[in-house]
């Protein structure tokens, strides 16, 4: 069979395509005739009247003064190449030739043009974009200005481990700066702000140069481990005509093969997981993809192993009887092996740090501690999101997700019948404290069940009555409610859960929210998000931009009235200091006067209903909102919480 | 690790008040104090408990045991001293706690069937 041949992009061949090369050419013999006319002045003493007439004529400086041909329509090419399906951005001059091409050459479709009103929203959209659809969308940022707005949501995504692909605009020769604002829109380095926490970038100096780095950068974005890439699009190769003769080639993309674990380490591990009595497997960010989650439970079945999932990614369903989360103490003091699979801390999962005055540290298990992690293989140090070290007994350097089949198969060779029977009764056993577990999560959401403000327990029981019937994806973070929807809902497809930030920077919630219901719009699904109030006051315009685009997403807001996180911390040190805690709201809280959520939505067109204090109306309200998420429109519902 | 011998010392002796008989206190006042001295930012407004503090109520460690512990706490709770909190103060919000009322049983509440 014949390969397709790459796409090559000869001028002539691309004018074509845009169906206008004669009138380029026409224009850049103009420029010509224009650029000679001062010396043929100088020489003649008195101007002759077709000299007069070139000078004065104004078809000749319009014809100059066009180009229907710029270098972004194929920057914009070499993008459409790469499959993207939106560009998120919030509108900026040194990037306006890309803009212009997006929406004019590009057809604004694949990708199109998502207004964003903030960087860090655009990239925190492209985070929560990628963990559903398993590839990055494009971000377009001033190189300077934007990119500093940008930066938290690149770090969180660099911590993620989650491709996100941002093309910086700059103007790079000083001589072709046009204003004070192209000057101090300029820099020599655009992506040097961001260079310790993003994967790779470039600057390009020409257009072939331009479509060869932006095909490699997005390989090494979706090479695992996967992370953020910066490319610089130069303004004056955006803007300028594609040069005459130019035969520019767009490369063709082939993703790596994610790196499998050595076979004889996978053999070492086999073996020490078929003799342990009591295996724990800690999932860190196992599932990549979509097969992620069923490679895990077929391990985890064979084995009958307990399964202690750190929820960085949907890894493992949470009503399957090996899923021990919420007993992790026991399950990993009572454990003889450990295997981490990419958990980005190995070490808080099998020590327990003191939280007092005197900083200490014990080991929670004697088990012994093996680990498959990606993170070995690519390494950054100036950022300590690294973790503590943990010394383990087997480190294999590779992607889990793509070993465990091997895994799996060796396993699978050494399990006699005798060791089946041992397993399936240490799984019954797993099994019964499983059932145990979920019912007490169901005696413990009982507590303050009619409490005002709503607990959220009482929050967590009232959406999932909503939802549990639709095909849904819960787009946030649940620690911050406690966990609850991990411990009542069932959560058992692979995009039912984003998992959280990764750097744990604020403002993250509601972006990433928005990048995921964009993404499970094609899909139907309905994307929830239970909001925190304090991430969504760092950029709430993102609502508006779900309302601007009809991005189908149900926002139910956690507000408790506070950075509560950080009225936690300030209470240990004025404890600590022995100063009492009563002035610990100082800075923290987020009251006085109320934020009003349900207005804050309107005023941005969408549906906003409440505050509601009162759980017995908190159904309702969530029926109401839904109804809108159906007609493919953004909803919220404020909620006034407990803290936790 | 040397601080690890007191507070498990600390832990002992609170087990064994444990088997005191309740003390009494102003659960009005105790809840007042509750809010006041933040104790509901980690165990929730109705001492119910989540992902920061353990449920504290209503089923309490007996007062001297809670005294104990809450001068010397293990985890992440910051220690409250005398000088930050009294034990009347302490013993009102004993009280408080105590007064919670019991939880909504999950075979009578439908939203916590499966």
């Amino acid at each position: 069979m014949r390969k397709p041949s790459p796409p090559r992009v000869d001028r002539r061949s691309f004018l074509r395509g845009a169906g206008a090369g004669a009138a380029v050419l026409a224009t850049q013999n103009s420029v010509a005739q224009a650029q000679q006319a001062p010396a043929a002045r100088a020489a003649a003493p008195v101007p002759a009247a077709h000299e007069v007439a070139a000078e004065t004529s104004a078809p000749a400086r319009v014809e100059a003064q066009t180009t229907e041909h710029p270098g972004a329509d194929f920057m914009i090419q070499v993008l459409k190449s790469l499959g993207f399906e939106y560009v998120c951005a919030n509108p900026g001059s040194s990037f306006r030739g890309l803009h212009e091409s997006v929406v004019n050459f590009g057809g604004n479709q694949a990708p199109e043009f998502i207004t964003c009103c903030h960087e860090e929203s655009s990239v925190a959209m492209g985070h929560g974009y990628a963990k559903i659809e398993g590839r990055p969308l494009a971000v377009f940022a001033h190189g300077t200005v934007g990119l500093q707005h940008a930066s938290m949501a690149i770090y969180n995504a660099y911590c993620d481990r989650v491709p996100v692909y941002i093309v910086l605009g700059n103007n790079l020769n000083a001589a072709t700066r046009r204003s004070w604002v192209d000057w101090v829109h300029s820099v020599q380095d655009a992506a040097a702000m961001v260079r310790d926490y993003t994967k790779w970038d470039d600057a390009p100096a020409s257009l072939q140069a331009f479509a060869e780095s932006a095909v490699r950068a997005y390989k090494i974005a979706m090479t695992t481990p996967a992370m953020p890439v910066v490319l610089v699009a130069d303004a004056q190769l955006q803007e300028d005509p594609i040069p005459e003769g130019a035969d520019l080639r767009i490369p063709k993309l082939r993703l790596a093969n994610p790196p499998q674990g050595d076979q004889q380490a996978v053999a070492e591990i086999a073996r020490m997981l078929v003799a342990a009595e009591n295996p724990v497997i800690v999932a860190g960010r196992v599932a990549r993809t979509p097969v992620g989650m069923e490679r895990l439970m077929e391990l985890a079945e064979i084995l009958q192993a307990a399964v202690v999932d750190t929820r960085l990614r949907m890894n493992f369903p949470t009503r399957h009887p090996l899923n021990q989360t919420d007993r992790r103490g026991p399950a990993i003091r009572d454990a003889d092996l450990i295997l981490g699979l990419d958990v980005s801390d190995f070490y808080g999962a099998v020590n327990d740090i003191s939280q007092q005055l005197v900083y200490s540290s014990r080991r929670l298990t004697k088990a012994r501690l093996v680990t498959i992690q990606s993170s070995d293989l690519y390494v950054k140090s100036n950022y300590q999101e690294s973790q503590r070290y943990q010394e383990v007994d087997l480190s294999v350097a590779a992607d889990s997700e793509t070993t465990l089949p091997a895994l799996i198969e060796a396993v699978r060779a050494l399990l006699t019948a005798d060791r089946k029977r041992a397993l399936q009764e240490r799984g019954a056993k797993l099994a019964e404290a499983h059932r145990a577990m979920f019912e007490q999560a169901r005696a413990d959401a009982g507590y303050a069940w009619d409490a005002s403000p709503i607990s959220t327990g009482r929050l967590c029981a009232e959406l999932w009555a909503q939802i549990k019937n639709e095909d849904w994806c819960l787009a946030s973070s649940p620690g911050f409610v406690s966990n609850w929807p991990f411990r009542l809902w069932k959560f058992d497809k692979p995009y039912h859960h984003i998992g959280s930030s990764g750097g744990a920077g604020i403002g993250y919630g509601a972006p990433a929210a928005v990048g995921a219901a964009l993404a499970n719009r094609k899909h139907g699904r309905l994307t929830v998000n239970i909001q925190s109030d304090g991430d969504l006051m760092y950029a709430p315009g993102v609502l508006w931009t779900a309302a601007h685009h009809r991005v189908p997403l149900l926002t139910v807001m956690h507000n408790n009235r506070a950075y509560h996180q950080e009225v936690m911390q300030v209470q240990i040190m004025a404890n600590q200091h022995n100063r009492g805690i009563d002035r610990a709201y100082i800075g923290t809280r987020l009251d006085n006067p109320e934020i009003s959520y349900a207005k804050l939505a309107q005023a941005f067109g969408m549906h906003g209903e409440g505050p509601i204090s009162d759980p017995t109306d908190l159904g309702p309200a969530l029926q109401r909102a839904i109804e809108v998420v159906r007609r493919g429109q953004p909803a919220l519902v404020d909620v006034v919480t407990q803290p936790r | 690790m040397h601080r690890a011998i007191p507070v498990f010392t600390l832990l002992i002796a609170a087990f064994v008040l444990n088997a005191q008989p309740p003390a009494t206190g102003n659960p009005e006042n105790g809840k007042r104090l509750f809010t006041a001295v933040g104790c509901y930012q980690c165990h929730g407004r109705g001492a119910q408990g989540g992902a920061a503090g353990p449920r504290l109520g209503p089923k309490v460690m007996v007062l001297p045991a809670f005294l104990i512990y809450v001068r010397h706490p293990a985890g992440a709770m910051p220690p409250y001293t005398t000088k930050v909190i009294s034990d009347a103060a302490l013993t009102d919000i004993h009280a408080y706690i105590r007064s919670m009322p019991p939880p909504a049983k999950p075979a009578d509440t439908p939203l916590l069937n499966p």
